[in-house]
C-alpha cells in the first residue's frame, strides 16, 4: 500500500499547492479561485501525514474531525472509506474545506508545522469532499439508526443548524428545519460569495440532509410565523441557530446616501439574488467604479472582492489598524491583492460625503497611527491630527459587523440574553428554557463557520441525551 | 408553494389576491406585510396584508404591477401558485379606541390604509377614510371602506369622483370642523402625500401615523436596505416598522433613497414595453 511509506520517505515530499484560477482573469468573473487537487497530489499529500499518536490536529477541529484516519485512508487511495469517516464526523465537509481557517485550527496543530509545512489537511478534506458528492454509488449505504419517534425543530438552515439537523437525523430523530429566507443555507449562501463557495456545494450538502429524512421549510420566521411557543409546544426539543444577522450601522454622516450599502444588503444582492453575476437576475446592484469597503474582516475581504468583480476599477479595503491587526483570514489578504484590490491602512472613515443628486462622491478619512495595546491585545488606532483627506468612491460598503437579530427573542421573553442580545448557553449549548437549545452566531456573536458548526454538533449531542434519558 | 384562490383587478394594474397561508393567516395582525416572490430568479417584493380569514387560512394581497417581478406575481391566476410567501414582517399598527380617527389613503396606498381602517372601526373608533387618486378608476376600495367608516369623502386630481384635487383640501376641512376634526391621522400613499399630510397636522398637534415603503429585501432586518431617519435616527421600516410618527420622518431623504434604482427600473420597464412599441412602431 502506498501509505507504507516510511518516515524519512513520508518528511521528505513538500507540502501540496493549490491550483488557483489566473488573478486577472478571476478578478472580473464569479468562478471559484481555487480549483482543487488532482488525485494523485492529494494522495501525496496525505502521505505527508506522520500519523502521529497524539492527534492534536483532531483537539484543533471544532468539529472533532477524525483527520489522521481521513489522511491514512486518502493516503492509501481508499476513498470510500476515507469519505464514510469524514461526513460520520462532519455533515458539511465541502463548505469546511473552502471555508474553514485552517491555518489557526486543525494545521496549526500539526506536528508538521513545527518545522516546515503543516499538511494541507484543509484541501484534502475538500478533495474527499467533492470526491464523495461526485461519486454518491460507491459510497455505500451509511447504517441509519431506528426512528426514535422523537422530534426536534431546528431554527434557521444555516451552518450551526444544518449541522445540529444531520446529526440528530443520524441519530434517528424526525428533524424539521425552519428557515426565514427563501433557500437553504444562511450565511453560506447570502454571504459568502460563489467564488469561494458555490452554491451548487450547499444544494448537494443539504440534499444529502433530505436523503437522512430532515424536512426544511422554507418562508418560516420563528417569532413571526410561528413563536418559540408553538415549536416547544409541537416538537420535543428546539435548536436555535438564527445567526447574528443584523448589520451595525457606521453612525457617519452620509449613511443614507445612494451608494451606501451594508455588508449584507451587497452580499445578499449578489449572492442570494445573483444579481449582477446572472444576467436573467432581477435584483439590481449599484456597480461602483470606485469602492471603498470599510472594516479588515473575511466579510470585507468578501465585499471587496466582489466589488472588484462587479467592474470596479478602484475596489479599496479601508481598515483603520494595520494589515498585522486584520482579522481577515490570510487567504483572503493574498487572494484580494492578487486581484488588485488596494488596501488602505491605519484610515479611519469620518463622513461620507454625496453630490449634488444624492449619490456618493468620497469617503472623508482621517489617518491613524498605533498606541499602545487595548483590551483585545491589539495595538489601539489613535487618530493623526489634521490628516483628513477625501477618497474617491461611487459606492461605500459598511464591513464592520453584525449583531443578533431580535426577531425571536423578542417574543420570546422568559429567554435568558447577555447585553447584546446573544442567547445565554452553558457548554452543552442548552437555554435557560427546558429543551431550548442554541448555538452559532446567535449565541456567539459574528464568529466563523466551522465554530457555528462545532455548536450544532455539541448542541445535537446535548438533545440526544436529552430525549435519550 | 402557496396557491392562488382568486385574482381580480381592482384599477389599472392593481389586483386583488386571495392565496392560501394558514399560518400567515393565523398570526398577522393589522398592519403587517409579507414578502413575496412568484419563482425562481424574482426579486422579493413586500406586500401588506389586506385582510386574513385564519378559519380559511387565506390571506389577502393588494398587488400593484409595476416592475417585472411585481407583473409576474399578478400574471399568477386562480388555481396557480406563488412560490415565496413568508410573513407575517413588521409591527402590528397600535390599535386602541382613540375616539375620532382620520384614514387617509392616496392611489394604491389605499390597500395599506384598509386592513388599518377596519381594525381601528372594529375597536369602536370613529372612523372618517379620505382616499385620493388620479381620477376614478384609480380609486379603490370605497365600498369596504364606507361600510365600516363614520364618512368617507372621495377625491380626484380630476375631478371624475368625489371632490377635485388632493385629500390634504379634505383633510383640513375635516380639521377645521370641531365636531368632527380627528384626534389621529394615518396615511398611506406617495411619499409626498405623506408629507403634505403631516404638514398639515403638525401645527396642530394631531398624531400622525404614516407607513413607509422603502427598497427592501429580506424584511427581516438583515441588510438595512430599507433605513429611513425618524427623529434624526436609522430605523428598519421592515422591522422598526413600516408605521412612524410622521412628524419625524425625513421625506427628503426616504424620496431620494426610492430612486436608486431608478435606471434598472426604467430599463425593467422598457424591456417589457419593447414588443408593443415595435408594433406601434412598425404597424
Amino acid at each position: 500500500m502506498a501509505n507504507d511509506l516510511a518516515m524519512k520517505e513520508r518528511l521528505a515530499i513538500p507540502r501540496v499547492h493549490m491550483p488557483e484560477l489566473d488573478a486577472t482573469e478571476r478578478s472580473r468573473n464569479f468562478a471559484e479561485v481555487n480549483r482543487g487537487l488532482e488525485m494523485t497530489d492529494a494522495v501525496r499529500e496525505a502521505q505527508r501525514c506522520i500519523q502521529c499518536k497524539h492527534r492534536p490536529c483532531v483537539d484543533g477541529c471544532p468539529v472533532g474531525v477524525s483527520i489522521p484516519e481521513v489522511l491514512d485512508a486518502l493516503a492509501a487511495e481508499d476513498l470510500p472509506l476515507a469519505a464514510r469517516i469524514l461526513r460520520g464526523d462532519n455533515a458539511l465537509p465541502a463548505v469546511c474545506g473552502r471555508v474553514c481557517p485552517q491555518e489557526t485550527q486543525c494545521e496549526a496543530k500539526c506536528v508538521r508545522g513545527v518545522k516546515g509545512d503543516a499538511v494541507a489537511i484543509g484541501y484534502l478534506e475538500r478533495f474527499v469532499a467533492d470526491w464523495a458528492m461526485a461519486n454518491p454509488d460507491r459510497l455505500g449505504q451509511a447504517d441509519r439508526p431506528a426512528a426514535s419517534d422523537r422530534t426536534v425543530a431546528v431554527v434557521g438552515a444555516g451552518p450551526a443548524g444544518l449541522t445540529a439537523a444531520g446529526e440528530l437525523a443520524r441519530a434517528g430523530h424526525r428533524v424539521t428545519v425552519f428557515e426565514a429566507l427563501h433557500d437553504t443555507g444562511g450565511v453560506l449562501r447570502y454571504g459568502i460569495p460563489e467564488f469561494r463557495l458555490p452554491k451548487e456545494i450547499i444544494d448537494s450538502e443539504v440534499e444529502q440532509l433530505a436523503a437522512l429524512g430532515v424536512a426544511i421549510d422554507c418562508n418560516v420566521i420563528i417569532g413571526k410565523t410561528l413563536t418559540l411557543d408553538q415549536l416547544r409546544a409541537e416538537f420535543d426539543a428546539v435548536f436555535i441557530a438564527n445567526g447574528a444577522g443584523l448589520p451595525m450601522m457606521l453612525d457617519l454622516k452620509g449613511e443614507n446616501l445612494k451608494g451606501v450599502y451594508s455588508a449584507n444588503e451587497l452580499l445578499t444582492r449578489v449572492n442570494l439574488m445573483e444579481a449582477g453575476r446572472n444576467p436573467a437576475a432581477t435584483t439590481p446592484v449599484i456597480a461602483g467604479k470606485s469602492v471603498a469597503v470599510i472594516g479588515g474582516g473575511n466579510t470585507a475581504m468578501d465585499c471587496v472582492r466582489t466589488a472588484r468583480r462587479l467592474g470596479a476599477q478602484r475596489a479599496m479595503i479601508v481598515y483603520r489598524r494595520s494589515e498585522a491587526e486584520m482579522p481577515a483570514r490570510v487567504e483572503e489578504i493574498k487572494h484580494a491583492k492578487e486581484e488588485g484590490v488596494e488596501f488602505v491602512m491605519l484610515t479611519a472613515p469620518l463622513e461620507i460625503i454625496g453630490n449634488e443628486s444624492g449619490w456618493v462622491a468620497a469617503l472623508r478619512c482621517r489617518r491613524m497611527e498605533l498606541g499602545p495595546p487595548d483590551d483585545s491585545g491589539r495595538r489601539k488606532p489613535v487618530p493623526v491630527e489634521g490628516s483628513e483627506f477625501d477618497l474617491p468612491a461611487d459606492v461605500v460598503v459598511n464591513a464592520i459587523g453584525t449583531r443578533a437579530n431580535p426577531l425571536l427573542t423578542a417574543t420570546a421573553p422568559d429567554l435568558d440574553l447577555n447585553t447584546w442580545g446573544n442567547i445565554v448557553v452553558d457548554d452543552a449549548g442548552a437555554t435557560s428554557l427546558p429543551g431550548v437549545f442554541a448555538g452559532g452566531d446567535m449565541v456567539r456573536g459574528g464568529a466563523t463557520v466551522i465554530l457555528a458548526m462545532g455548536d450544532g454538533k455539541r448542541a445535537a449531542a446535548a438533545i440526544n441525551r436529552a430525549l435519550a434519558g | 408553494m402557496f396557491e392562488v384562490l382568486s385574482n381580480e383587478t381592482l384599477a389599472p394594474n392593481l389586483h386583488r389576491m386571495v392565496v392560501r397561508a394558514p399560518r400567515i393567516a393565523t398570526a398577522r395582525r393589522p398592519g403587517q406585510f409579507v414578502i413575496v416572490r412568484a419563482d425562481r430568479g424574482e426579486e422579493r417584493i413586500p406586500l401588506t396584508i389586506g385582510d386574513a380569514d385564519p378559519a380559511e387560512g387565506t390571506i389577502t394581497l393588494f398587488v400593484q404591477a409595476i416592475g417585472a417581478s411585481t407583473r409576474r406575481i399578478v400574471s399568477t391566476p386562480a388555481g396557480g401558485s406563488l412560490r415565496d410567501v413568508a410573513g407575517p414582517l413588521g409591527q402590528p399598527t397600535h390599535i386602541e379606541q382613540f375616539g375620532r380617527v382620520a384614514c387617509v389613503g392616496g392611489g394604491v396606498g389605499t390597500a395599506v390604509l384598509y386592513p388599518l381602517a377596519k381594525a381601528l372601526a372594529a375597536a369602536g373608533n370613529e372612523v372618517t377614510s379620505i382616499i385620493g387618486g388620479r381620477s376614478s378608476q384609480y380609486i379603490i376600495l370605497a365600498d369596504e371602506l364606507a361600510a365600516l367608516s363614520h364618512e368617507l369623502l372621495v377625491t380626484t386630481e380630476d375631478g371624475t369622483r368625489g371632490r377635485k384635487g388632493f385629500v390634504t383640501a379634505a383633510l383640513a376641512d375635516l380639521m377645521a370642523d370641531p365636531e368632527r376634526a380627528p384626534r389621529l391621522v394615518l396615511a398611506v400613499g406617495p411619499v409626498p402625500m405623506m408629507r403634505a399630510v403631516a404638514e398639515l397636522t403638525r401645527p396642530h398637534g394631531i398624531q400622525t401615523l404614516v407607513s413607509l415603503n422603502p427598497i427592501m429585501i429580506d424584511g427581516t432586518g438583515m441588510c438595512g436596505g430599507c433605513r429611513v431617519v425618524v427623529g434624526g435616527e436609522s430605523k428598519f421600516a421592515c422591522v422598526d416598522g413600516p408605521e412612524f410618527d410622521g412628524h419625524r420622518v425625513d421625506y427628503a431623504s426616504l424620496m431620494d433613497r426610492l430612486t436608486t434604482y431608478r435606471e434598472f427600473e426604467d430599463a425593467a420597464r422598457c424591456a417589457a414595453d419593447e414588443c408593443r412599441l415595435g408594433e406601434v412602431a412598425n404597424g
